[in-house]
């Protein structure tokens, strides 16, 4: 194509078509396959927001102008990036262009019959002849019909084909991929995903202001919410002696599914989520919850509760922030947790085990402001210390208290919290029947063979032959046994 | 016997596979080093150049004795992997040692099942070399203690999902061997004849058609692997696909191969470039097994590799 004048003038119709031609070409949709691949290649490298927004920011931090240029190519979001999008979206219309008109073509195909023998079968592979007895073409279309061979009878000769469940299932299994796509899509609508962190005896209310992070398909509103409540009763882990490693969570729940329903006690596990209606609940994470209660210099409680602290290691030192904006001046207690306090080789407090065998809070006070009213959004687990200054530093360990100079904090005990995933996902279904339609589609196309045979009685001489299509193999076991069949043995 | 005492049973038992893999290696190479042979001198006279040729029957010894000692080897890891799990009441797929004598498994386990029908001893050498330095890297590298699971991974879909995954991968591996072999006697061959001792090893279209088929026989499982971690996914963690790095990857390696099986069956692609893109989809799975598991990040990496 190099020489340009040799190019046909193209109207506007005749260029539409052209690139419809083009883009449902196979070798397109084979470049495409392969450069979705290689798109989704950044995404696994690089870290993303949708996984990991924490290193994302750290990312920006670290590398601050490679992180805008990336951010610049949707780097952060490869999986819904504009080019992530471009491709797999040419892919599926080059997919529909291809196997729509291969599915009317094999309907067709279907209720035809096979074509006429050919005139010289000596051409042909697995050709054989031998003197007729007579009998042959009975022979051969009592064998033909009971192996489900499709037949033309003439004559003097059968054409036979078996096999269209190849097409069938290979046409099948792309129109499960779109399936899969379309359920991708329905949930990405519709769907509703979001988490809330509850300590233990804490109930939770399913409306968007319960939630600590939500987000809402395109076509979902709050409203489409059901009411359901959660009890969270007890969290029960289970840790290796030796490793440390958890071997059990397990969470005791009383459900209500909606206002006015009996109560129920459920279980909930790692893999065995709760289930209300289209909506599951997971549990995905949990950590260790100090009760402190805060009271100023005459007594007046200013804080009471459970604050969620954030594990950072396998033995579940955690840490976090309890904020007092009532007081005045107010305070924060910047503090870390060791279920089973130690000291470290450098002298640094650890934990050593994640149960709490000895639980320890530690904290250093701080007076001034705590920059709650700047609307810059806040981490629950820092305090943003800049305009505040220490007061004191110390540990507790539950049931214990301490008087400092603006008043006194009290350790009361700890429980655990768990992090629950709600989530909404109405089209879920759709991608698992294409899911499974693909692979008995593929099954079928990948293991059956299309194959024509054939035979002719003419002047007192047996032809026969076969063709295998796409040069599958084991039709020269199946010419044999026919051959053999008719030769009556 | 305690379960302590299986973890030692197991470990020796992997011991013993990897002398028998060693053994299988010797046999075959001797059974090919030996099996050329250099005319004596008195037929040679004639002329200046020295004909090789290759003459197996006096190496079938050999090669028989290598084979034994590979079933041998095959079943002495397959105690060793049963007796891991026996040691920690579980199946033995909890983390990356795990996963490597599984798969060592699988992929002796798949040449000697196509041994059934193809003979394929030619490939012995680079089979059992493979199984003995995954096995070695295994236990010198990525050994950790015995333990029970963590809490994510006690489902039934591990058993599903893993062992059909190592299956799949056990199997893209002999292909991508396979289709390694197909580039290189195909380079000696564009250079001239065969070497001898090259000369009995399949002919090129026969080495094609294997890799192929191998592929065609385990993608739709490997497609049901995947198919089977998006449900384990969504009881798991909420959601059947969330595009984790080894996710990622498995879809990557899924999109490779069904773009080589493409390119055979309707594009027409054999011989050089199938092979190549046969290399590159195997590649994938390889990268996804070690890089992600080693390096990476997401939900697929658990303490202690």
């Amino acid at each position: 194509m190099s020489n340009e004048t040799q190019l046909p003038e193209l109207g506007a119709i005749a260029l539409v078509r052209y690139f419809w031609r083009q883009l449902t070409s196979m070798r397109t949709a084979l470049v495409l396959l392969l450069l979705l691949a290689l798109a989704a290649i950044p995404g696994s490298l690089i870290p993303q927001n949708a996984q990991n927004p924490m290193a994302v920011s750290d990312y920006f931090e670290q590398h601050r102008t490679l992180a805008i240029w990336f951010e610049r190519f949707s780097l952060f979001d490869v999986y819904s990036s504009p080019w992530f999008s471009a491709i797999y979206i040419l892919l599926f219309i080059s997919l529909i262009g291809c196997v729509l008109p291969r599915s009317f073509e094999h309907l067709q195909a279907t209720r035809a019959l096979p074509p006429k023998t050919p005139k010289n079968l000596a051409r042909m592979e697995h050709f054989q002849s031998w003197p007729a007895s007579g009998k042959e073409l009975e022979l051969a279309r009592i064998w033909l019909k009971a192996k489900r061979f499709r037949v033309l009878e003439s004559e003097e000769s059968i054409s036979a084909e078996k096999g269209y469940l190849r097409e069938t299932g290979n046409l099948f299994f792309h129109i499960s991929l779109i399936l899969i796509l379309v359920g991708v899509l329905i949930g990405g609508l519709f769907g509703v995903r979001g988490s809330a962190i509850l300590s233990q005896g804490e109930r939770f209310v399913n409306n968007a202001t319960s939630y600590d992070t939500i987000s809402f398909g395109q076509i979902t509103s709050e409203n489409s919410l059901p009411p359901f409540t959660i009890k969270v009763d007890k969290f029960v882990a289970k840790y290796n002696t030796l490793t440390s490693a958890p071997e059990d969570y397990t969470l005791y729940v009383t459900t209500v599914a909606e206002p006015g329903a009996a109560p129920k006690q459920q279980v909930v596990k790692v893999n065995s989520p709760l289930t209300f209606g289209s909506t599951r609940v997971y549990l995905q994470a949990n950590g260790y919850s100090p009760i402190v209660t805060v009271q100023d210099k005459v007594g007046n409680v200013t804080f009471q509760g459970p604050v969620p602290f954030l594990p950072q290691d396998g033995n579940l030192r955690s840490i976090g922030a309890i904020k007092v904006p009532d007081g005045d001046p107010q305070l924060g207690f910047v503090s870390s947790f060791l279920p089973t306090y130690a000291r470290g080789s450098d002298k640094s407090a650890i934990s050593v085990f994640p149960e709490l065998l000895d639980p320890k809070l530690l904290f250093s006070i701080w007076q001034g402001d705590l920059g709650l009213d700047t609307g810059v959004p806040q981490s629950v687990y820092r305090i943003d210390t800049s305009n505040m200054k220490q007061i004191a530093l110390d540990s507790l360990k539950p049931g214990e208290f301490l008087k400092f100079s603006e008043g006194t904090i009290t350790f009361e005990d700890v429980v655990p919290w768990v992090n629950l995933q709600i989530v909404s996902d109405p089209g879920k279904s759709y991608s698992l029947i294409g899911g499974i339609v693909a692979i008995l589609g593929l099954l079928a196309s990948l293991f059956t063979r299309r194959r024509r045979m054939w035979i002719r009685v003419t002047d007192g001489e047996v032809q026969v032959a076969g063709l295998a299509k796409n040069g599958a193999p084991g039709l020269e076991n199946e010419m044999s046994q026919f051959v053999s069949k008719l030769k009556g043995n | 016997m305690s379960s302590q005492d299986w973890a030692y049973f197991s470990n020796y038992a992997i011991y013993s596979a990897m002398v028998l893999f060693t053994l299988a290696f010797f046999g075959h190479a001797f059974e090919t080093a030996w099996a050329v042979r250099t005319p004596n001198a008195a037929s040679e006279t004639e002329g200046s150049l020295v004909t090789k040729t290759f003459d197996s029957s006096r190496t079938q010894k050999a090669m028989r004795i290598a084979t034994a000692m590979m079933i041998l080897g095959f079943i002495f890891l397959l105690v060793g992997v049963v007796s891991r799990g026996l040691s920690a009441s579980r199946v033995p797929w909890g983390n990356m040692y795990e996963f490597s004598i599984t798969g060592a498994l699988a992929f002796t386990g798949a040449y000697l099942a196509a041994l059934r029908k193809y003979d394929l001893r030619w490939l012995g050498v680079l089979v059992s070399i493979s199984a003995l330095l995954t096995l070695g890297t295994a236990i010198t590298l990525l050994y950790v203690p015995s333990a029970p699971l963590v809490p994510a991974l006690k489902s039934t879909w591990l058993v599903i999902h893993v062992s059909t995954a190592i299956i799949s991968g056990g199997v893209f591996l002999l292909a991508n061997v396979i289709a390694a072999a197909y580039l290189y006697l195909d380079n000696m061959e564009s250079k001239g004849q065969r070497k001898v001792w090259a000369q009995r090893l399949p002919s090129l279209d026969d080495l094609d058609q294997l890799s192929y088929r191998l592929v065609a026989f385990v993608f739709p499982l490997w497609t049901f692997s995947v198919i089977a971690g998006a449900i384990w996914a969504e009881s798991a963690w909420g959601r059947y696909w969330g595009w984790d790095p080894k996710e990622t990857w498995a879809f990557i390696t899924w999109v490779a191969y069904a773009a080589y099986l493409h390119a055979r069956v309707t594009v027409g692609w054999r011989g050089r470039r199938a092979a190549w893109l046969c290399l590159l989809a195997g590649s994938t799975f390889l990268f996804n097994y070690v890089y992600v598991n080693v390096w990476g990040t997401g939900k697929h990496t658990y303490s202690g590799l």
